[in-house]
C-alpha cells in the first residue's frame, strides 16, 4: 500500500502543488517585490527601494487601524470561544433535540460574510434609528456590531469542534474524578479542559487569525465609517491600494507587515496552548 | 484495489479540471472570439475594449458585433462592475491581452495610466472633436478624446412644483430657491411630500455630494482665482457649500441622522413615488426615473448663493476620456483607432451611441437626444447661461473624496460649528494632503 502511494505521489501532489504555487507561493514571492516598487500593473513595475516603506510607517491611520484590529482579534476570540464552549458543553449533555440545537447555532456558518454584513447593517440601522443615530456615527457601534455579527457567524463552527473534542474524553476518567469526590468545577477545570487542550488550540488559532484577516464583514458592515475610524488592517490595505494614485506599493508593504504580524501572532498563540495539551 | 485507481483518477481528473476551469481567461460575452467573418484575412489587428458603463453594455456588445460583420476585425467587450472600473483595468491591463481601448475620468485618471496611453494628436477621432476641449491633454501629448457629455443639476418633477404653488421660473439663485424648500417643507404634511429625496451617504449615492455637489465650490474657487487646477485648494466657497448641504439634509424625506444608511435606490424610490420634488442626479439618471412621466421631469441648476449665479447653467462636462493603449502591438492600435473613429462618424455607431444608449457624443455626427433630461439641461445652453464644467476631475484622490463624505455625514448628524470645521479641514487640509501624496 506504501509503496502504491509513492508510486502515485505526482498525481496526487502535482495538481495541489500547481494550485498552490499559482494561487499562493508565486502571488506572495510577487507581494514581497512588489512592495518595493512603484506599479499601475503588477506586470510593469519599477524599483524604487524602501520608500514605500517609509510612506507606510508615517500613516497614522493604519497604526490605528492596527490596534483596532489587535483589540477586535482579541475581544472576539473570547468571546468566541466562550461561549462556543459553553455551548459545546451544554449540547453534549444528554437533552432533548440536542442535534437540532447544533444544526441551528452552525447554520449562520453557512452564509456568506458579505450578505451577513449587509443584512446585520439593516438589522443594527433599524434599532439604532430609534435613537437618532446610525452604525456609521461612531466608531464603537462598528466594533461591537462586528463583533456580535462575527460571533454570530463563528460561534456555531467552534461549538461542533468542542462538541467533537468533549466526545472524545473517554468516560472512565470522568468516572474515576467523580468517584475520587471532584466537584464539577474541579472536573471542568482539572479534566475536561486539560483534555480538551487540542480543540482548544485550533480553535483560539482560528478565531484569532480570523479576527485579524477580517474583511469581507468589514466593508459590508462599516465601510470603515465614521472617517476610516472602524477600518481595520485588510481594509486599510486594499484602500490603500486603489485609494491613490501611485500608493499600490504602499498598500503592498501593509500587505507585508500583515502577513509578518499575522504569522508572529498565530505563532506565539500555537505555542502557548500548546504546550499545554496532554497525552491522553 | 482496481476501484481506488479509478477513484483515484477521476479525482486527480477533477481537481485538474477545477484548477483549468479556474484559470480560463474570463471572456467576457465579447463577440470576438473566433467570429471572424468571411473577409477576416485582410484584417489584422484586433479590439478590446474595456466599458466603464454597465447600464450601455448590452448596446456596446450588439455594436461590437455590427462592427466584425461589416469589417471582419474582432472587437471583444468587457464590462467592469459598477465602481470596480480601476480594480479591473488594473487587473487587466497586466495582461499579455490586455485591452486595447479603456479609459480614464480626467486628468488625475490620467496620471496613472499616462505611461499606457497612445498619442492620439493625428488620429481621425480627434480632428473630429466638435471642440478640441474635449480631448484630454498630457503636456504636448493627446492622451485620451471624450466621447460622452453628461450634465447633471437638480431633476425636479414639474407636477409636485406646481402643487406647490411654484414653477422654475421662481428659482433663479440661493435665496428664491431656499424660500422654495422652505416652504415646501413647512406646508410638507398638506402636500404630502418633502422638497428633497434623502441625500444618501451610502457608497452607493454619496458621490452625489462629496464629489458632485463639491464640483460647485471648486468650480467657483477655480474661477475667481483664473486657475484650472490646484495642489492647494482655499475653500473660499465652503460657507456656500455648507448652505445647500444644510438646504439638502433639512427639508428632506429623511432624518439627517439616517442619512449614512440610504442608498441610491432610496433617493431613486423617493423620487419615483413622488415623495420629494427635487433629486441632485444627471442625465444618465433617465431610465431610473422615467417612471414619473416624461412631460414631468425638469432640470434646474445648483445654486449656491455666488454672486451672479442668475446666469449659471447645469453643470456639464465629461468624465469619460477614451484612450488607446500604448503597449498594444500596432495592428491592433491601428484597428482599435478605426473601430473609435467608425463608432462616431458611422450611421450604425452614432446611432447605437445616440439612440440607443442616449449619449450626447462631441462629434459632428451627433444626432438630437431622445433624453429629456438632456434636452432640458440644452435648454439653458440655449439661454446662453454659463454651464459649469466638471472641476471635480482634478480632485487629488478617492482619499480625498472619503474624508469629505465621512465629514459630511458626521456633520449632517449632529450640525454644529465644530463638525463643519472637520469638514473645512477634509476639504482643505486633506486636499493639501492628497495632493502631495500623490506620486
Amino acid at each position: 500500500m506504501e509503496k502504491a502511494i509513492k508510486r502515485y505521489m505526482p498525481i496526487f501532489v502535482l495538481p495541489t502543488l500547481f494550485a498552490f504555487a499559482l494561487g499562493f507561493i508565486i502571488p506572495f514571492i510577487m507581494g514581497i517585490w512588489l512592495s518595493f516598487c512603484k506599479f499601475t500593473t503588477v506586470t510593469d513595475a519599477k524599483f524604487v527601494g524602501i520608500s514605500n516603506y517609509i510612506d507606510a510607517f508615517k500613516d497614522t491611520v493604519f497604526r490605528h487601524s492596527f490596534w483596532y484590529t489587535v483589540l477586535f482579534a482579541v475581544v472576539s476570540l473570547i468571546v468566541i470561544n466562550v461561549v462556543a464552549f459553553a455551548l459545546g458543553m451544554a449540547l453534549t449533555k444528554e437533552l432533548r433535540g440536542t442535534n437540532v440545537f447544533r444544526t441551528i447555532f452552525f447554520m449562520p456558518n453557512l452564509i456568506g460574510g458579505i450578505v451577513l454584513g449587509y443584512i446585520w447593517q439593516l438589522i443594527f440601522n433599524g434599532i439604532l434609528e430609534k435613537y437618532g443615530t446610525a452604525l456609521g456615527l461612531n466608531e464603537w457601534y462598528g466594533f461591537w456590531g462586528l463583533i456580535i455579527l462575527v460571533s454570530w457567524q463563528q460561534i456555531g463552527y467552534m461549538m461542533i469542534i468542542y462538541i467533537a473534542g468533549l466526545q472524545s474524553i473517554p468516560g472512565d476518567v470522568m468516572e474515576a474524578a467523580e468517584i475520587d469526590g471532584a466537584t464539577k468545577w474541579q472536573r471542568l477545570w482539572k479534566v475536561t479542559i486539560p483534555m480538551m487542550m487540542p480543540s482548544i488550540t485550533i480553535c483560539m488559532f482560528l478565531s484569532i487569525t480570523n479576527g485579524f484577516k477580517l474583511f469581507d464583514q468589514n466593508l459590508s458592515l462599516t465601510a470603515g465609517e465614521p472617517a476610516k475610524m472602524s477600518e481595520m488592517m485588510a481594509l486599510n490595505i486594499f484602500n490603500t491600494f486603489y485609494g491613490r494614485t501611485g500608493w499600490e506599493g504602499v498598500g503592498q508593504v501593509k500587505a507585508v507587515l500583515f502577513f509578518i504580524i499575522v504569522v508572529l501572532i498565530g505563532m506565539f498563540q500555537l505555542r502557548a496552548t500548546r504546550s499545554k495539551e496532554v497525552q491522553q | 484495489m482496481k476501484m481506488k485507481k479509478v477513484v483515484s483518477i477521476l479525482l486527480t481528473a477533477a481537481m485538474t479540471a477545477a484548477l483549468a476551469a479556474g484559470c480560463s481567461s474570463p471572456s467576457g460575452s465579447g463577440s470576438g472570439d473566433g467570429s471572424q467573418g468571411g473577409d477576416s484575412s485582410e484584417a489584422k489587428g484586433k479590439v478590446y475594449y474595456l466599458n466603464f458603463k454597465p447600464e450601455a453594455d448590452e448596446d456596446w456588445q450588439a455594436l461590437a458585433k455590427a462592427y466584425t460583420e461589416e469589417t471582419g476585425v474582432p472587437v471583444t467587450v468587457l464590462t467592469a462592475a459598477s465602481g470596480e472600473y480601476e480594480k479591473t483595468l488594473k487587473s487587466e491591463m497586466a495582461k499579455t491581452d490586455a485591452p486595447t481601448l479603456f479609459q480614464v475620468n480626467g486628468q488625475v485618471g490620467l496620471a496613472s495610466w499616462k505611461d499606457y496611453c497612445y498619442d492620439l494628436k493625428d488620429s481621425e477621432i480627434v480632428k473630429g472633436l466638435t471642440d478640441e476641449g474635449f480631448a484630454l491633454k498630457d503636456g504636448d501629448k493627446t492622451a485620451g478624446v471624450a466621447y460622452i457629455i453628461e450634465n447633471y443639476g437638480l431633476i425636479y418633477n414639474k407636477e409636485l412644483l406646481k402643487k406647490a404653488g411654484y414653477s422654475a421660473e421662481d428659482i433663479t439663485d440661493f435665496d428664491s430657491f431656499k424660500k422654495v424648500v422652505e416652504d415646501i417643507t413647512k406646508r410638507k404634511d398638506e402636500l404630502g411630500f418633502s422638497a428633497f429625496t434623502c441625500a444618501g451617504m451610502d457608497g452607493s449615492s454619496d458621490w452625489r455630494f462629496k464629489t458632485h455637489l463639491a464640483n460647485l465650490p471648486i468650480y467657483y474657487e477655480y474661477k475667481a482665482d483664473g486657475i484650472n487646477t490646484t495642489d492647494a485648494i482655499k475653500g473660499t466657497y465652503l460657507d456656500n457649500y455648507r448652505q445647500i448641504w444644510d438646504l439638502y439634509i433639512n427639508n428632506a424625506t429623511c432624518e439627517p441622522t439616517a442619512l449614512s444608511t440610504k442608498t441610491a435606490d432610496d433617493a431613486t424610490a423617493d423620487f419615483v413615488t413622488e415623495e420629494a420634488v427635487f433629486y441632485q442626479n444627471g442625465t444618465w439618471e433617465i431610465n431610473n426615473i422615467a417612471d414619473v412621466g416624461e412631460e414631468n421631469l425638469g432640470m434646474l441648476p445648483i445654486y449656491i448663493g455666488v454672486d451672479g449665479e442668475e446666469n449659471q447653467g447645469v453643470c456639464t462636462g465629461t468624465e469619460n476620456y477614451w484612450c488607446v493603449n500604448a503597449k498594444a502591438s500596432e495592428d491592433d492600435i491601428q484597428a482599435t483607432l478605426d473601430f473609435m473613429n467608425w463608432c462616431v462618424t458611422s450611421d450604425i455607431g452614432v446611432e447605437a451611441m445616440c439612440t440607443n444608449m442616449g449619449f450626447v457624443i462631441p462629434f459632428s455626427a451627433n444626432l438630437e437626444s431622445e433624453n429629456v433630461l438632456v434636452n432640458e439641461a440644452n435648454k439653458y445652453l440655449e439661454d446662453g447661461k454659463t454651464p459649469v464644467t466638471w472641476d471635480f476631475s482634478t480632485i487629488p484622490s478617492e482619499e480625498w473624496k472619503n474624508g469629505v463624505g465621512s465629514a459630511l455625514t458626521a456633520y449632517a448628524a449632529d450640525q454644529t460649528d465644530a463638525n463643519w470645521d472637520k469638514v473645512v479641514t477634509a476639504f482643505v487640509d486633506g486636499w493639501a494632503t492628497e495632493a502631495a501624496a500623490a506620486k
